[in-house]
Order: C-alpha cells, then structure tokens, then sequence
C-alpha cells in the first residue's frame, strides 16, 4: 500500500507534522489480550458492589427498575447499535422506524403534539427548554422551584449563561412541600419566559394545583414547562392535559441500566407550535419517489449541521440507542402494563412511608401526597444510621440537608417494583434495631 | 449484488388495537392529577414485538454490516469485548449515589482514564463528565469565560473558527453568548494566518480548531498559530473529533492548545448506537484546571472520592458524572490496544486513507482540490462529473447504497463543491478498501440515469426529505 502511495515508509505520512511536536509512541504500558483484559477488569468489578447485593433505597430521583429481557435483546442488534446518526436514511429506515414510533409514544405519555428522539439527560432538559421558551417569548426570566436537584440548579445555571437570562427560584411551602403557590404568583409577570414544575417533584410530592399553577402562567402570556417522572403517568394526568407547553423528564427508568448515571435519555416534548424553536433531531414520516412510505430527518435546518452559528442547539450525538430501548419497554408494557407498574410504585411507596413512620425516631416532614420517594427526618445521627444499614448491606435514604439545609437529618428514601416485602421489612426492621440503640 | 432485507413493516400502532377506555380513578391521588383516560400505548405480545423491532434492524446498516466511511465521523469496528464487560452488573447496575466504599471499581476507571487521556493527548487534567463532543466543546467555552473573567478579562466576547470547522463548533460558541468570527482558509485548505493575525484582537476569547482539519490536513502551521493567538491573550481550543488521524504521532497539549475535547464514542471503543450515548471529555492545561466540572475523581490513601471542593468549578453540565459505560468502554479499549496499538490505530488509519485518495485520484474520476498529504480523512470532489454528467454527490452517496457500501459524509466541509469526504478507519481490510474504490470509479462510468435513479437496492427508493420538512408528520396521531 505504501509502495502505491508512492512513499518509502510509514512515517512520510507523518511528513506534515513538525518535528518539534512529532513524536513515536505513547507511554501508556503495551496492550492486553482480550482475555487478560477481561480478567483485569474482573478485579475491577470486584471492588464495585451491585444493587443485587446491596438492597437501596436510595431516593433523589434514580432508583432501580426491572428491564424485561427483551429490550435488552433489540438494544444488542448490532444493525441498530453499530449505526451512526441516520444521515442516509435509505440505509437507516429501520433506526428511524423506531424513532419516529419513539417519539409518538412519548407525545402520547406527555400529553404534547411532538417529541424528538432525545435530549443527554433530564437534567440538560431543563436547560434546553429554558433556553426554548426565551427563543419563543424573547421574555428573560425563567422560574423554577426551589425544591429541584443540584445537578439541575447547577446545569441550568450553565446552560444559559450565553443568552442573557435571569434564573427564579420558588420557595416550597414546609407544610406540604409543594411549590408555594402565593410566592409564585407574586413572581410571575410579563417577563417571565417560563415557569418550571416537576411532578412529582423533587420531595416525592405530587403538585396537585397544577390548574391554578398553568392559570397563573397563562395570564403571564408565559410558557408551562412540566417535568415528569414517566413511570407515574400511569395514574396521573399527563402534562398536556393540565395545560403544559413543553414536558421534559429523565427516561432512564424506561428500560435503561442506571448504570452509576450513566445511560441517561433526556425526554423532551412540546405543542406543534412551538416545533421549529424545538432543540435536537426530529423525524418525519415522508415518501420515496414511488410513493411509499418513508422515515428520514425532518427539520434539519433548526440544527447544527446545517445551520450552525443560528441552530436551536449545538446536540448532535444524542441518546438514540437509549430512547430504543424505551420504545421497545413502553410497547412491551402497553397502557395497563405502565397503569400497574405506576400503581406498584405509588403503593409501595404508601405502605413503606407508612411503616417507616410508625417507628417514632422517624418524622414526617410534609404532609402532600407522595409517589414512590418521600422525606423523613431522622432523631438520631443520620451517618450513623446508613452507615450501619449498609453493614447489613441496604442503602438507606439519600442525605439532603447539604442541598437544602433546612431540612437538617433528613434523607429521601426511594422505592419501585423492584422492591419486594423481604426488602422492606428487612429495612423497617433495621430501623427500628438501630433507632432504638 | 446487495440487496438489503425489505419489509412493508407496519408501525407499532397499527400492529395493534388501542383499547381506548378510561381508567378507574385512584382516590388516594389527588382529584386533580387522576388519570382518567387510558394512555394510547402500543400493546402487542413479545413475539409480536421482537418481530416487530428486528425486522427494523434488518433494514438498518451498521458497522458490523459493512464499510462505513463517513468523514469525520471514524466509524470503525469495535472490539465486542467492551460491550460485553459494559453490561456486567457490577458496573451497569450500580446508583450514581450508593456509598463511596462500594464503587470504588467505577471510581479507579474513571480516575485511570483520566489519566491516560492526559498521556494520549498531553493534557494535564481531564473531565469526563459532557455527554457528547458538542457539550464538550460547549464546556470548553464555559471554561474559556470562567478563565477570562478570572483573570478580570470579561471583554473577551468573540471566538475565531476557521470555515471547514464542525457544524458542532459554531453552534456551541453561539451558545455560550460569543460572537462567532468565521475565517476562510488559505489555497492549501489550511489556516490563512494573515486572516487570523487579522481576526486576533483584545477581544478574541479563543480560536478553535482541529488538526487534522476537516479536509484531512494537518495544520502544518500549528507552533506559529499557537504563538500568534498566545500572544493576543487568547486560549486555543482543540476539537478532537479528529484525533484517530495523529495518537503516538503528536499530541495537542504539545503543540499549545489549552482545552482538548475527545469523543470516546469515535476514537475508543464505543459504538455510535444510532446517535448515542456518547461521551465528549474535556482536557485542560493547568491553569484552567480549577474551572473544571465537579466533581473531581480524586484518591487519598488508595481510596477514591468525588472533590467538590473547587470553588472557581463552574458547576456541572450534566447529571451525575458523565455516560458511565461510554467511559467503562474507552478505558477497556485503552487496556486492550495499549500505547502501540494506539499509535498502530493511526498509522493504520493514515495509510488507508491515503491508499484510497491516491488510487481514486489515479482513476481521475474525482478531483481533490487542496494539499496532497492527508491524513485519517480525505475530500473529493463531484463538480467534475456534476459538470459532465450531471452526476452530483447526492447521487453517487445513494448509488453506494445500491453495492452495499455506506457513502461518505457529503457536502461537508463547505469549502469543496460537491463534497465526498471520506474516512476508511483502520480497521477496513485492503480488500474492502478497493471494493469501494471500485464502487467509485465504477459509478462515475456508468450511465447517469442509472446513477441518478438510485438507490434501488434499500427497503425504499430515494426519500422526498424536503416533503418532511414541508409537511411535518411527526408522530403517529398525525398521519
């Protein structure tokens, strides 16, 4: 090959490199066989601990969730995994097949008219519909509740540093530990660009007043951005129905590993509207030049490729094979699947609540209604208390007095389907030993 | 003759029957939040299911089907040995917050990594937290205001992107408010450094660049270009889309970029799944290191922790720490093909690239406009046939289809008329190669109609993308 090329060795290739900067090799120590390579990362796996031997009940807004053998089995077709961003979509129709179906599903979960086929996270979510609703309404000021995640306070904060936008955050009210509705109202004014809700939010607590929340946003002429967790839409109204503009989510629980947070899949749907300020990839159903049906890219002149400085976002790789493998979860399921799986939850989030605060070192904090995760203050020293469930190998509630200080010991515990009455009683049991010490 | 598999597969709603119906309200939820009306979700049994979805995959090329050489995108084969070690339990069934103690395995794969990255690239610190390449050069842009407001240089509000960047490039500096300023390269493809000693000012935040550019040419002047933006007191950014092109052969913390993002999913070991996940890590020269994401992966006494105290930390840019398994793929292919396979990787990449341009160019079917060298990637051009024959790239891209070879990247970088831009990878044999330089060659002989009426060969004929933009069907309650 060389010798067709017409150059002597290897290292004229390299020709046009300096040779102050030219060097050979890298001092990295030399390969390793694939089998030694498996054995290695073997001890690796060891120092780690799964949540098959670890029971959590960890809440915070990930938590373990059964996926059906089959998901797996779609996601590993490697005519799906080995394929890159459908660009020629002759070659791609089965990918953009599934997307488009994709995207159906989750406007039908979302109660919106589109979808596209997935954002990084739900946290990068927040900041992609922030930055949307300002592109529509040119109004500069986003609010959000107090009561959301860190990690979403702290991307959102990044995410609009380039487009001059003010962020608002809405105290929750310590009673209920929903969003205090009279601060909200008295925020919210002609230029607020979008108000933002979870539901349930970030204390388990489902936002029930979400009519006099979307009122409060209408009469603002600001735009409704809703964020879900998918899995409670089983027995909750979908945003679309209670008057939302855009929803967003994280839908790693539809049939994604959570994988230490990897293995996100960023949900984002909105009114048709609203389409063409949309962010990320879009598919369209079209026709071929015979009039059959056909699947390709639609509306690429919103994105980078094409419209580069002016695009709606700079997403071009995206989570595709995760929204794949939510596509594939949520048609297995089917609409009395998510209505149970979503019962489960809830219920089994009653019933532990319920005994966790019938032993008296555990406290209620709020008294709103609760999905599968709720707060719980703790009498004692709350390090200790995890530290010795995890001896008995369970994850205990997540910590959150350094994200809100004023809820001083207490943690957030979490619970799904996963979760069997052995569980629970284990962990109530260990609660009462250790708060009794 | 290739022909892929063909099905008229109907989508999932209609392989169904939606039982439309209400829901039996649950009192113990909120009046207000009850679901009343069942959700219109597909319900199909698991045969119909599996069908249903492998069926599509038939009609869906990927690396594993054939060459795959679309430019700038390095789709080469990955060693399935990544794939299978990303899905044990210990690594995919672990939460983002369980007890430090008990992922420890995670921890020391992620400290490693960064470490290696340093060496590969000649960086000094490492974040392995943006999930693609465009949020690391949008992190990359976040560190370029913190860095610049840091030193109480807060006028700094534009950046400098040479016009064969990645469409990637412009829309994150866009992003992160700077004003972009677009120069046009020189007759070689390369850098013009009179139009960047022209763009340079006291308001130059940073110049972005990637080497090998877009065209597959390496930035001869690399040195000189560091000096000059140096000197204005700006940062240079590196976008490593391209690195496959130069690993044990240079490095960009040598040649005087500040910030470097690589994408795993194109250089080390992690397929594309069809858009993603993907992985976007940014490396840092030491004094932008405290502006880095937290957390920071640090060890104390041979264990490993998450640091968040960095108080100059711009914060985070995404849940969590990153796409952990992306991550958990590179560090294995790292471990497999160790500092030598690296470098084998791009020699071998290089070579195959220049094979292909010299043979394609010797047929004199295809032009090459700019420098002769190349590196991962090269660029033809179809202006001569669409001059002749009125064959356009669009038409040879789809005629590929039609031999079963998946066409290059097209009309991009927009520098070249009728762009073919071409990166074999180094894990195609010489044989496939010349069957694709066949391809070539045998399609601009043949007869324009034919050429222009394909592709015949794919479950459907050429798709009217304009149509769905015109008139979006977007979902299936729209059809």
């Amino acid at each position: 090959m060389l010798k067709e090329i017409g150059v002597k060795d290897i290292n004229s290739l390299f020709s046009d490199i300096h040779q102050k900067i030219l060097i050979n090799g890298i001092e990295l120590p030399k390969g390793l066989s694939q089998q030694d390579t498996e054995k290695k990362l073997r001890t690796t796996a060891c120092k780690n601990k799964s949540l098959n031997e670890i029971t959590s009940f960890l809440g915070g807004g990930i938590k373990p969730h059964y996926i059906p053998s089959l998901v797996k089995a779609i996601k590993s077709r490697s005519e799906f995994y080995t394929s890159y961003t459908p660009y020629q979509s002759e070659a791609s129709q089965g990918f953009l097949q599934a997307m488009f179906e994709y995207q159906s599903i989750i406007a039908e979960l979302t109660g919106m008219d589109i979808a596209n086929c997935s954002l990084y996270d739900g946290v990068t979510a927040l900041g992609e519909a922030a930055l949307m609703c300002t592109r529509i309404n040119r109004k500069k000021t986003f609010v959000i509740p107090e009561n959301i995640s860190y990690d979403k306070k702290s991307v959102l904060r990044n995410y609009i540093k380039g487009a001059d936008i003010d962020i608002i955050e809405i105290p929750f009210d310590i009673k209920t530990g929903k969003i205090d509705i009279n601060q909200l109202e008295k925020i919210v004014d002609q230029n607020t660009s979008g108000v933002y809700i979870e539901n349930p939010n970030f204390f388990g607590i489902f936002e029930d007043e979400v009519d006099k929340i979307a009122k409060i946003v209408k009469d603002a002429g600001s735009l409704f951005v809703v964020g879900i967790d998918p899995i409670s839409i089983g027995i909750t109204k979908s945003p679309g129905e209670y008057g939302a503009d855009i929803v967003i989510g994280e839908g790693r629980a539809l049939g994604n590993p959570i994988s230490f947070g990897g293995s996100s899949l960023g949900i984002f749907a909105c009114k048709k509207e609203f389409l063409r300020q949309m962010p990320g990839r879009i598919i369209g159903l079209t026709k071929d030049i015979e009039g059959n049906r056909a699947f390709c890219m639609a509306l690429q002149t919103r994105e980078q490729h094409i419209r580069r400085g002016r695009a709606t976002s700079n997403i071009c790789t995206n989570e595709g094979l995760c929204a794949l493998a939510t596509v594939t979860y949520l048609s297995w399921l089917g609409s009395d699947g998510l209505e149970k799986l979503s019962k489960i939850n809830f219920e089994n989030g009653q019933k532990l609540a319920k005994k966790i605060f019938s032993i008296d070192a555990f406290k209620k904090v709020f008294n709103g209604v609760h999905f599968n995760e709720f707060v719980v203050r703790y009498d004692g020293n709350l390090k200790i208390l995890n530290k010795k469930l995890l001896e008995n190998n369970i994850f205990g509630g997540l910590e959150i007095e350094n994200q809100f200080p004023m809820l001083d010991n207490c943690m957030l515990f979490g619970i799904t389907e996963v979760h069997n009455d052995t569980d629970t009683e284990r962990l109530v049991k260990l609660l009462k030993v250790i708060s009794n010490v | 003759m290739y022909r892929s598999a063909k099905y008229n597969e109907p989508l999932l709603n209609e392989l169904t029957r939606f039982i439309k119906g209400t829901v039996k309200p649950n009192p113990s939820i909120p009046a207000s939040l009850q679901r009343t009306n069942k959700i219109n979700l597909p319900d199909l049994d698991e045969t119909q299911l599996v069908r249903h979805f492998h069926r599509l995959s038939q009609m869906n090329y990927g690396v594993d089907t054939g060459i795959y050489p679309l430019g700038s995108c390095t789709m080469k084969y990955n060693p399935k040995i990544c794939e299978e070690i990303a899905s044990w339990d210990n690594f995919a069934y672990t939460h983002p917050c369980q007890d430090i103690s008990t992922v420890q395995g995670n921890l020391e794969v992620m400290f490693e990594l960064e470490r290696m990255l340093c060496t590969i690239t000649g960086m000094d610190y490492f974040s392995l937290q943006p999930a693609a390449g465009a949020q690391g050069e949008f992190l990359g842009m976040l560190l370029t205001k913190a860095y610049h407001k840091f030193n109480k240089d807060e006028k700094r509000n534009e950046v400098i992107l040479p016009d064969t960047a990645h469409g990637t490039n412009p829309a994150s500096v866009t992003m992160a408010g700077y004003k972009l300023i677009e120069i046009p390269s020189n007759k070689q493809g390369t850098v013009d450094l009179d139009m960047l000693e022209k763009a340079l000012s006291e308001n130059t935040a940073c110049f972005m660049l990637t080497n090998p550019n877009t065209l597959g040419i390496f930035e001869s002047d690399i040195i000189e270009i560091s000096k000059m933006v140096h000197k204005a007191g700006a940062l240079l950014y590196y976008d490593g889309a391209n690195i496959n092109a130069i690993m044990g052969r240079a490095r960009p913390g040598d040649m005087g970029f500040d910030i470097v993002h690589l994408n795993l999913h194109k250089t080390f070991g992690t397929p594309h799944g069809g858009g993603g996940p993907g992985s976007g890590p940014v490396g840092v020269k030491i004094k932008l290191e405290k502006f880095l994401p937290i957390p920071r992966i640090a060890k104390k006494n041979e264990s490993y922790f998450f640091d968040y105290d960095a108080p100059d930390s711009i914060g985070k840019i995404r849940g969590f720490y990153g796409n952990f398994l992306v991550i958990l793929k590179a560090y294995i292919y790292i471990t497999l093909m160790g500092g030598d396979g690296l470098k084998e990787v791009s020699e071998i990449a290089v070579l195959n690239s220049n094979y292909m341009k010299r043979k394609i160019l010797d047929s004199k079917r295809y032009e090459m406009p700019f420098k002769e060298l190349r590196k991962h990637e090269f660029v033809l051009s179809c202006e001569k046939l669409k001059q002749e024959k009125e064959i356009r790239a669009m038409d040879v891209a789809k005629r590929l289809l039609d031999y079963g070879l998946h066409p290059p990247t097209i009309y991009f970088p927009l520098i070249v008329k009728e762009a073919l831009m071409i990166e074999p990878t180094e894990t195609e044999s010489k044989e496939n190669l010349d069957s694709f330089i066949e391809a070539l060659i045998k399609i601009a002989d043949e007869d324009p109609e034919s050429v222009k009426n394909a592709p015949n060969n794919t479950p459907v004929k050429r798709i009217d993308e304009v149509g769905a933009t015109k008139n979006p069907i977007l979902t299936w309650k729209e059809i």
